[in-house]
């Protein structure tokens, strides 16, 4: 979540609820789409009254994984990578130069990690740690919450 | 930013759009498809303020289908158009407008093929070809140019490229690839995206 951290916690809250409602009803998890629709959809409801989000829902249903880009403007897209925020264009282009086809489960760890450093390091708005969360078949692992100093000095050898 | 373009033939329409989904200065996506399949011989092109496009032409889409559902057969293009052109005007002077450009093309089975320009004022205009966003600039004169009502389908691919070839060599910004599609009495057919490489 990107953006005003009260209509982050709002609106994705909400959508938690909604998504707990659908899985009692339905008796089956409701899919990525399906999740990411209902929380542009609650965006649209309120277009031209000031919302701030960027958020991305990540998840695995029947598809397989899934991810999508959702904003306040009441974007909906479908994506392999995305990065949101102000610092978001720092982390895109670390993220989409160190990409590769076939990467591990660790190098993506590391990209991830680095994305986020960097970009903090430019981006006089982001900072602090580095929260990663690794999202598997059946659920998702905590992977590491790193403070962004701490690696921008352990990284500060190969930069310049 | 975005660019949309539509050729009508004797017997089929022409369109393609760009495929890039941008915020500010980011491309968040290369392979974004800015068409909506009203119905069987129907497309509609939307392009225009982040979160309107998809809501709007969604809402299009799915009140055809509903037709279809209630009434056992489907709108014509003429009428799908102006039903579009209707709720755009309905929404222009409310709180909530809908700042969106479209192109509507579509075969019908007793006038044939149609291509109708729209644009976010409620503008409604049956065209043989349209252009939408700054692309238009510099590729309308070439239609203008080079456009024959009795084109045939290879001719019409061939004006297509024209345009794209001069977008990638004029226009600033960066439209790496386009998704085309032709409409003719057979229904919608996926033909190849059209990929401009360096100048």
């Amino acid at each position: 979540m990107s953006g005003s951290a009260a209509d982050c916690q709002y609106w994705e809250r909400l959508l938690a609820k909604e998504c707990r409602l659908y899985r009692l009803r339905n008796n089956h998890r409701i899919s990525v789409a399906a999740a990411s629709k209902l929380l542009s959809n609650m965006m649209l409801g309120y277009r031209g009254m000031g919302l701030s989000m960027g958020s991305m829902i990540c998840g695995w249903d029947k598809e397989g994984p899934g991810l999508y880009y959702v904003d306040d403007n009441g974007t909906r897209l479908s994506g392999r990578m995305f990065s949101t925020g102000c610092g978001n264009s720092y982390a895109y282009g670390v993220v989409d130069s160190g990409y590769k086809e076939n990467m591990t489960v660790e190098e993506a760890y590391e990209l991830g990690r680095r994305g986020i450093a960097h970009a903090t390091h430019r981006d006089a708005y982001s900072g602090g740690v580095v929260n990663m969360y690794h999202m598997q078949e059946d659920g998702w692992i905590k992977v590491c919450k790193e403070d962004v100093s701490e690696l921008i000095h352990k990284y500060r050898k190969g930069m310049f | 930013m975005e660019y949309l373009i539509g050729i009508q033939g004797p017997d089929f329409v022409l369109v393609a759009a760009d495929n890039v989904a941008a915020s500010s200065i980011i491309q968040m996506k290369h392979d974004y498809d800015k068409m909506f399949k009203l119905s069987e011989k129907i497309l509609l092109l939307c392009v225009g303020e982040a979160g309107d496009t998809v809501q709007f032409a969604e809402y299009i889409q799915k009140n055809v289908q509903l037709y279809k559902m209630r009434n056992g057969y489907e709108l014509s293009p003429a009428a799908a158009a102006n039903f579009t052109r209707k709720n755009l005007a309905d929404y222009l002077r409310s709180r909530t407008p809908y700042h969106v450009n479209l192109l509507l093309a579509g075969y019908d089975d007793t006038d044939g093929p149609g291509l109708y320009y729209m644009d976010y004022l409620s503008s409604l205009a049956k065209a043989p070809f349209a252009a939408h966003g700054y692309g238009a600039y510099l590729t309308l004169s070439i239609l203008d140019r080079y456009y024959r009502p009795d084109l045939s389908r290879d001719e019409a691919v061939d004006l297509l490229k024209k345009c794209g070839e001069e977008l990638n060599k004029r226009f600033i910004l960066n439209l790496p690839s386009f998704t085309v599609r032709l409409i003719d009495k057979e229904g919608i057919h996926d033909l190849e995206k059209l990929t401009l490489g360096t100048k």
